[in-house]
């Protein structure tokens, strides 16, 4: 029997009653063990498609499945098997790291031990320090530590590593990389493209609601998008650019001198701001 | 674990959270005993409080009861109403509703945290009124049994109607205010701060609507002489028609949570 997606969201819409469409017929599968990033700038629709996901929003059309079950309706048994990490924090009690952690692990039939969880995320010297005197990026480990304290099969990371220092990103990356190979599927949001394509096997790309494209992270935008482009300063000190598959040729063949040669190939952020810039 | 289990884990968790917060403890433990000191000083030149022949109370004992029965709506319903309010607007509700924890667990842990807290704020208020005011406190047993019958049937209906009354603040920073008013309402028209039977017959049947009127009268009844019985309506305590009221509003107190009870508001 072929396996079922761990996600599968088709024709997925949610209109306000203002008639604003914040999610506008968007269809994907993550099929399991997969990492899938949805990118778009703010106001795209990602944080909305996530929270229907995840069961917290309502959509208005479409279908909808998380390990083959409907979302809108929430019960304990499904809860116990994804994990979520939210954009913001919540306030954060008067209880230590190691107090909040033993708390939350109560809450599932199968679950990580308190010692990994800090371990897993470099909070052991904060242990025993109360969660409201961590530090911003602190207390986002302590967010993805309750994320997966129940070994979910299905984890969602809302812009998980907004406000992170770089060092404090690459961690996060490790961390999750982890949680990865043990095989746990992953939807992540972001809308920094490093880490999307760090992390993620698959990405969509989203902008006021609508689907953009959808692939591996590095065909995103197609073939086209990633045309490489060389520059370069001609002797009287004017840049040219020039887009062309053939770059090699291209240079062979130029008449005139070449100062300050590049050839650049598309990042993911220029065609993903090419893309979303279109728009 | 099951609801229960993981109910009585709670109370543990919230607890330890509640007693980190040394400020709030200080001020909700000390109302009762200041309003307690603020009456006995300012009627302390005043004749006492009689009951017939040769039956008085000073202004300390007179206030002890109704101030014990405010104690326990201000712990449920008004602290704990602003509590969850508080907990819905900053995320942490919102957090739990995406984990396998029960709704009926985290019920479980807050009424238990109102009934600790409670029970010992009471036993604070009572120990000085007994050593700081010499109010004399009941020696008989089924007095007590009684006073703890009052505070158990008061906590639960208290913790429930706090639990309906968190849904109706549209956010946290306001539920103090929306909160509030209220129960200050009903301490001046349930026989609180001002004598109940000297108020006019509407607003006393007004009041008898609310649960705060019969838990007062409830713990008059244990705190002060027989005699005083005459200084209620009808001139009895009718604790059993305190507890019917009580018992009602903890049913429908309950049926609301279940109803409204939810975890974040959906698409706000």
């Amino acid at each position: 029997m072929p396996e079922t997606p761990a996600i599968e969201v088709h024709h997925l819409t949610k209109q306000y009653p203002t008639g604003k469409r914040a999610v506008d017929d968007v269809s994907f599968d993550i099929p399991r063990g997969e990492t899938f990033a949805l990118l778009g700038p703010n106001g795209a629709g990602k944080t909305t498609t996530v929270e229907i996901l995840e069961g917290y929003r309502t959509r208005t059309g479409g279908e909808v499945r998380v390990l083959g079950h409907d979302p809108a309706h929430t019960t304990r048994s499904h809860n116990a098997r994804i994990g979520i990490v939210l954009q913001t924090s919540a306030e954060s009690p008067n209880v230590t790291v190691a107090e909040q952690l033993r708390h939350f692990t109560t809450f599932y039939p199968t679950y990580r031990s308190v010692e990994e969880l800090l371990q897993k995320t470099g909070l052991e010297t904060q242990r025993n320090t109360r969660i409201s005197r961590l530090s911003g990026g602190q207390r986002r480990r302590v967010d993805v530590a309750l994320g997966i304290i129940g070994r979910p099969e299905v984890l969602f990371l809302d812009e998980p590593t907004t406000g992170f220092d770089p060092e404090a990103r690459r961690q996060f990356w490790d961390l999750i990389d982890e949680v990865k190979h043990e095989g746990t599927t992953i939807l992540l949001t972001t809308h920094y493209l490093d880490e999307a394509a760090h992390l993620a096997d698959r990405a969509a790309v989203i902008a006021d609601g609508k689907l953009l494209d959808i692939a591996p992270i590095d065909e995103i935008g197609g073939a086209e998008a990633r045309t490489p482009r060389i520059r370069w300063r001609d002797e009287a000190g004017n840049v040219h650019e020039e887009r062309t598959h053939q770059t090699t040729k291209r240079i062979r063949q130029s008449a005139d001198p070449m100062h300050d040669l590049e050839v650049i190939r598309p990042s993911l952020e220029d065609v993903y701001l090419g893309m979303v810039g279109q728009r | 674990m099951n609801t229960t289990a993981i109910g009585a884990h709670r109370i543990g968790y919230e607890l330890r959270s509640y007693f980190r917060a040394p400020d709030a403890v200080f001020f909700t433990f000390l109302f009762p005993i200041v309003m307690l000191a603020l009456f006995s000083v300012a009627f302390s030149s005043a004749p006492n409080i009689q009951a017939g022949p040769n039956v008085s109370v000073d202004y300390a004992t007179y206030y002890l009861p109704g101030l014990v029965a405010t104690g326990i709506l201000l712990s449920g319903t008004q602290s704990l109403g602003v509590d969850i309010a508080g907990e819905r607007s900053d995320g942490t509700l919102k957090r739990l509703g995406g984990t396998p924890l029960p709704v009926v667990s985290y019920f479980i842990g807050k009424i238990g945290m109102v009934l600790v807290t409670t029970v010992v704020q009471t036993a604070l208020l009572l120990a000085i009124a007994s050593l700081v005011f010499g109010v004399d406190l009941p020696t008989d047993g089924g007095a007590w049994a009684h006073f703890a019958g009052v505070m158990l049937l008061g906590v639960a209906t208290s913790c429930v109607l706090g639990i309906a009354i968190s849904a109706l603040p549209r956010e946290g920073r306001r539920a103090t205010a929306t909160i509030a008013p209220i129960v200050l309402v009903l301490q001046f028209i349930s026989g609180v701060y001002l004598p109940f039977t000297q108020l006019p017959d509407w607003l006393q049947n007004v009041a008898s609507v609310f649960p705060l009127r019969w838990m007062a009268s409830g713990m008059r009844s244990v705190f002060l002489p027989d005699a005083f019985a005459s200084a209620e309506p009808g001139g009895a305590w009718h604790l059993g028609l305190g507890a019917l009221v009580l018992t009602a509003w903890l049913v429908l107190g309950a049926v609301a949570c279940l109803l409204t009870f939810r975890w974040n508001r959906k698409d706000a």
